[in-house]
């Protein structure tokens, strides 16, 4: 039989995670998991603090785990980071869903976790450790409290869904970039993709391709020939490994010369 | 070991003890009788079990029950008021907007949540709020009309009785 | 958007007093659905109810070698195991009920599956997560098997046998081939003549009905010593008949309650739900609920068949098809239930709503080893009809017509004869054809825009059934023997002629039952059963001689043991149950096969005494060997649809 375990406070709950436990927050994948009677966990711990405000911090906004894509929608600190939100689910999945899970979330899923990637997401874990999104990603371990990213000056933040059901749909792929433009010229650029492979990454062969580059067709051609570089795009019921490699270069450059904005 | 849970579910002070695990739809249906969410899919892709927690559509499938602990929920079963119809119920009924009924209450539920934040929506927005429930019968169009008629209907507007 | 009515097509047809269609009424049952009291089978509260399970194949094709239950068994909440050995009459096929077809599925699978997701097991507990918990405790160890999922593969000599009862991979059709034949006229003979010769191949996928509301039934004791069924079924007598046999409780102790259905679309008609849950009652002494997830929708919930099809025709300089030609296969999956009976529902609607004086198909019920499929919104005919249309289209092109043009010159009109020997009646393709041209603003030529449904049939060699050329190609056991091609006439060493004029003969309505409780009483149907051929039969000029007993099929039928009179009919719990005669194809379905044979060769083996085309009334079916006398009848007990005869 399942044992729900609810703690007062994000450090306690962190100390009651083990090996077959999972982590409840907005609950539209665990619940889900906890429905279909997956057999991998026996414990799940929720706590009882609020870990869902918005703080900005000079040109960084700091995100509670516990914050819902409906409350990025509604914030106006963060409407930059709308469209990646709106992007997660339908309208009451995105009541629930929060930003801890979906970093947490597995492939296919990591719509949001893609663009805060994009965004240098910083996390702050419940034992006060922080260490880099990307490097977090690599093995989820321990639980976030809050995740700060970069305020983007101007429309330097780009973000791109592919679904083949729109608009409720699960990503074939998603894209994020920052790409911040001097004199004609990119600069701190970051880009990054989601369901391209286990999990959510930076793609450092497009940014090194970028970076300096004029943001324009003829300017972006080295960073669309590296488009895939570095990465294994898998197999899934969703799309295949050829078919994911085919359209990321297309992908790419209509998200980066801000094409079909669908 | 059962746990304590109580909220208020359209209105009146409900309570109930759930079992470890136990998600909300189950709670209301099997405990407390509320039948008119549905289960449709247990994974959060088909929106039968939408109720409102606090005016805010959720998927009860997906939430834990004890975590509905002091909410405000809303049901299907309290939309009419007494025997008088709400104007989504009368807008449904009148528009041929159900065919095998299984998505309707979830439907009700996102609208009904729609046109209390916003009674003049437009056409998007009124596919905006059902974009998360499916249906297999109608293909739509009548759900999207109806609740627009709903929306153009006077406040307070009977419609036939339960 | 208001409905216009064309009201001025075949006025002369019909009462136009129209005093309910084109108003807008409310639904009866609307009310409920906006108030969220409609009864779905679930809306029904049980103190103590418990949750069905089952444990599923992962592998396409696989044997059972062990089950070992113990773990499951001890899950907290565990109540009972259901194992295949529990099921009174575990095998069945949906359309025993009409005497169509063997018994080839299990409820619960004992020893081979034959698709990813086949239930070999069901768990009984007190909660969907204990029962989830205990299905994953119960270890099985599988034997995976090489498997085929392409329809044709499945015909090649060397395909592994996806459903035993049917070793062929193809549904025994009259006893004599594997597959459902179609002819009339000479289909090569006109090919010849043509101008042009058109060819297409067309595929459908699949499709799941995929309704909101998933499949599932609830059953419990009821105090009068029956049980209770509510239940998501579209088609409540087939449930309550099917669980009857397979529990081996008489109809008469089941109190079934269908509901609103939550969407069906043709996916809620197999009854495999009620039959297992009121096993689970029946073994519990509790009210069970088996409810299947999405996931179980999805994979286990049987889609429309995957077709595929080729068409030829033999067309005209101007237009006109003078022949055409289908191969048709219908994946059923690794079972039968409607996919036999589809098959001859299709051949029935062929060549579609033209006239064409030359037609053959070859129509074929193939078994592969995916999810069994059913039936879906015109089942049968919607996959042949896409494949028609699009070759409609390439017609068009290769004669360098306008495709409305082209059907309108080949549509059927009142009073011409349709390959299955019917004369067409009613028809509006031309009529439909105008009015969308019309609309859609597609112009049409004055002279397509003056033909009438009702002007230019009937006459001539169009009212007539042409001389047909048949032949006894693709008969059970052939294929795998020698592999042999599937188009028609293809293959093909002799050809028959039958007469112009002749129809076929309606198949003999003394059909042996499939089991000897099920026989139709007239007189408890309410009206006369006759001793002629049954009304509606066609007769078209002059009727053959007495035809000859056709050749023996190569699939000899092993004989099932005659009970004694007075004795309970013992049920077979493995393998099929087959009656002590070859049967003929169903009384329910339209005639469809060719005119009866001539004698065959002396090369072909000697045949054996086959049942001729009988008229005697059902109770004493042709060519079995004793008839079981009628036990007493008693009142209010269904003698139709029953269980053990020594039932109290």
């Amino acid at each position: 039989m399942l044992d729900v375990v609810t703690t007062d406070t994000l450090a306690e709950a962190a100390q009651s995670m083990g090996d077959r436990t999972r982590f409840l927050n907005g609950g539209t994948l665990v619940m889900r998991a906890v429905n279909y009677g997956d057999q991998r966990f026996d414990r799940i711990v929720r706590t009882r603090e609020a870990l869902n405000d918005v703080q900005t911090h000079g040109d960084r906004v700091q995100l509670g785990a516990g914050v819902t894509m409906a409350q990025i929608m509604a914030s106006r600190d963060l409407s930059f980071l709308a469209p990646a939100a709106r992007a997660v689910g339908g309208p009451a999945i995105r009541n629930m869903a929060t930003v801890g899970g979906n970093i947490c979330a597995p492939h296919p899923y990591g719509d949001l976790a893609v663009a805060l990637l994009a965004l240098d997401g910083q996390l702050a874990l419940a034992d006060g450790s922080t260490l880099p999104l990307a490097t977090y990603l690599s093995d989820r371990k321990g639980l976030i409290r809050s995740i700060s990213i970069q305020r983007p000056s101007g429309d330097a933040f780009r973000f791109r869904k592919v679904s083949r059901v729109k608009p409720k749909g699960i990503s074939v792929m998603s894209m994020a970039a920052h790409l911040n433009r001097s004199a004609g010229r990119l600069s701190d650029v970051r880009v990054a993709y989601a369901a391209m492979g286990p999990d959510p990454v930076r793609v450092p062969a497009v940014e090194r391709a970028l970076e300096g580059a004029s943001l324009d067709a003829t300017g972006i051609q080295p960073a669309l020939a590296a488009a895939t570089e570095g990465l294994t795009p898998p197999d899934d019921a969703l799309a295949s490994s050829w078919y994911r490699r085919e359209v990321a270069p297309v992908h790419l450059r209509r998200l980066l010369l801000g094409e079909d904005t669908r | 070991m059962k746990i304590p849970v109580t909220f208020t579910l359209n209105g009146t002070e409900a309570a109930a003890f759930t079992d470890p695990g136990q998600n909300l739809l189950d709670l209301l249906r099997r405990n407390l009788g509320d039948l008119t969410p549905k289960f449709g899919c247990g994974q959060g892709t088909c929106g039968t079990c939408t109720v409102l927690i606090d005016g805010e559509p959720h998927l009860s499938c997906l939430i834990l029950a004890e975590a509905a602990q002091g909410r405000e929920i809303e049901t299907t079963a309290g939309l009419a008021n007494g025997p008088d119809l709400h104007p989504l119920q009368t807008a449904f009924m009148e528009g041929f907007a159900a065919q095998c009924g299984y998505c309707t209450p979830g439907m009700l539920m996102v609208a009904k949540a729609l046109l209390d934040r916003n009674p003049s929506p437009t056409r998007d927005e009124v596919i905006e709020a059902i974009s998360g429930n499916l249906c297999r019968c109608t293909g739509y169009e009548p759900i999207v009309e109806a609740i627009l008629t709903a929306a153009r209907a006077p406040r307070h507007a009977t419609g036939r009785t339960a | 958007m208001p409905v216009e009515f064309r009201k001025d097509l075949f006025a002369d047809e019909r009462d136009d007093n129209l005093a309910e269609i084109g108003k807008p009424h409310i639904r009866q049952d609307i009310l409920g659905h906006v108030t969220g009291r409609s009864p779905y089978y679930d809306d029904h509260l049980f103190d103590g109810l418990l949750h069905l399970r089952c444990v599923r194949a992962p592998y396409h094709h696989a044997r059972v070698r062990s089950v070992d239950a113990s773990a499951a068994e001890r899950v907290p909440g565990v109540v009972r195991i259901i194992r295949p050995s529990d099921v009174p009459q575990n095998l069945n096929t949906l359309l025993a009920l009409l005497n169509f077809g063997r018994d080839d599925e299990p409820l619960l699978t004992p020893e081979k599956t034959g698709y990813r997701g086949e239930p070999i097991l069901a768990v009984v507990a007190t909660s969907e997560a204990a029962a989830r918990d205990a299905v994953a405790q119960v270890k099985v160890d599988w034997e995976e098997l090489p498997h085929v999922l392409d329809v044709e593969e499945a015909l090649k000599p060397g395909a592994p046998i996806v459903n035993t009862t049917y070793p062929n991979n193809t549904f025994d059709y009259h006893d004599r081939y594997d597959h459902q034949k179609l002819r009339f006229g000479d289909t090569e003979a006109a090919f010849a003549q043509a101008d042009h010769i058109v060819e297409g191949e067309y595929q459908m996928s699949p499709i799941e009905q995929a309704p909101i509301e998933t499949c599932g039934a609830i059953a419990s004791p009821e105090t009068n010593d029956r049980f209770v069924c509510y239940t998501s079924t579209q088609a409540l007598f087939f449930s309550v008949a099917v669980s009857a046999k397979q529990t081996a409780l008489p109809s008469s102790r089941l109190h079934f309650i269908g509901g609103t259905v939550g969407g069906g679309f043709g996916g809620k008609v197999d009854s495999h739900h009620e039959p297992l849950a009121i096993l689970g009652a029946m073994l519990t002494g509790h009210p069970v609920k088996y409810q299947w997830d999405r996931a179980e929708e999805m994979q286990v919930g049987a889609p429309r068949s995957g077709e595929r099809w080729r068409i030829k025709d033999g067309v005209m300089r101007d237009g006109r098809i003078i022949a055409r030609e289908f191969t048709g296969f219908f994946d059923a999956g690794a079972y039968t239930r409607l996919t036999s009976y589809g098959v001859q529902k299709c051949t029935g609607h062929l060549p579609g709503p033209y006239t064409i004086p030359n037609v053959a198909s070859n129509t074929y019920c193939v078994y592969t080893n995916r999810t069994p499929s059913t039936a879906m919104r015109g089942f049968g005919i919607t996959g042949v009809d896409f494949s028609i249309e699009c070759q409609m289209d390439r017609v068009a092109e290769a004669v360098g017509m306008d495709p409305i043009e082209l059907r309108i010159l080949n549509a059927y009109r009142d009073g011409d004869m349709k390959a299955h020997r019917r004369t067409a009646k009613n028809c509006a393709l031309i009529e439909s054809c105008q009015v969308v041209a019309q609309k859609s603003g597609w112009a049409l030529s004055p002279d397509a825009m003056a033909q009438s449904s009702r002007v230019g049939g009937g006459a001539g060699w169009r009212a007539e059934i042409p001389e047909t050329v048949i032949d006894h190609a693709g008969q059970i056991g052939e294929r795998r023997r020698n592999w042999i091609d599937t188009e028609p006439f293809a293959g093909a060493t002799q050809r028959d002629r039958i007469a112009a004029g002749t129809a076929n003969e309606h198949p003999a309505t003394g059909n042996a039952p499939q089991r000897d409780d099920m026989v139709i009483e007239a007189e408890r149907l309410g009206f006369k059963v006759s001793d002629g051929p049954p009304a509606g039969a066609p007769s078209y000029g002059t009727r053959a001689t007495a035809p000859t007993p056709p050749a023996a099929p190569s699939f000899t039928p092993p004989q099932t043991p005659t009970p004694p009179v007075g004795a309970p009919v013992p049920y077979p719990n493995a393998g099929p149950s087959l009656p002590p005669a070859a049967r003929g194809a169903p009384a329910a379905s339209p005639p469809v096969s060719a005119a009866p044979p001539t004698p065959p060769s002396p090369t072909t083996p000697s045949p054996q005494p086959a049942p001729t085309v009988s008229t005697t009334p059902p109770s004493a079916p042709a060519g079995s060997q004793d008839q079981a006398p009628r036990a007493p009848r008693r009142p209010g007990v269904s003698r139709f649809i029953s269980g053990p005869r020594g039932r109290r």
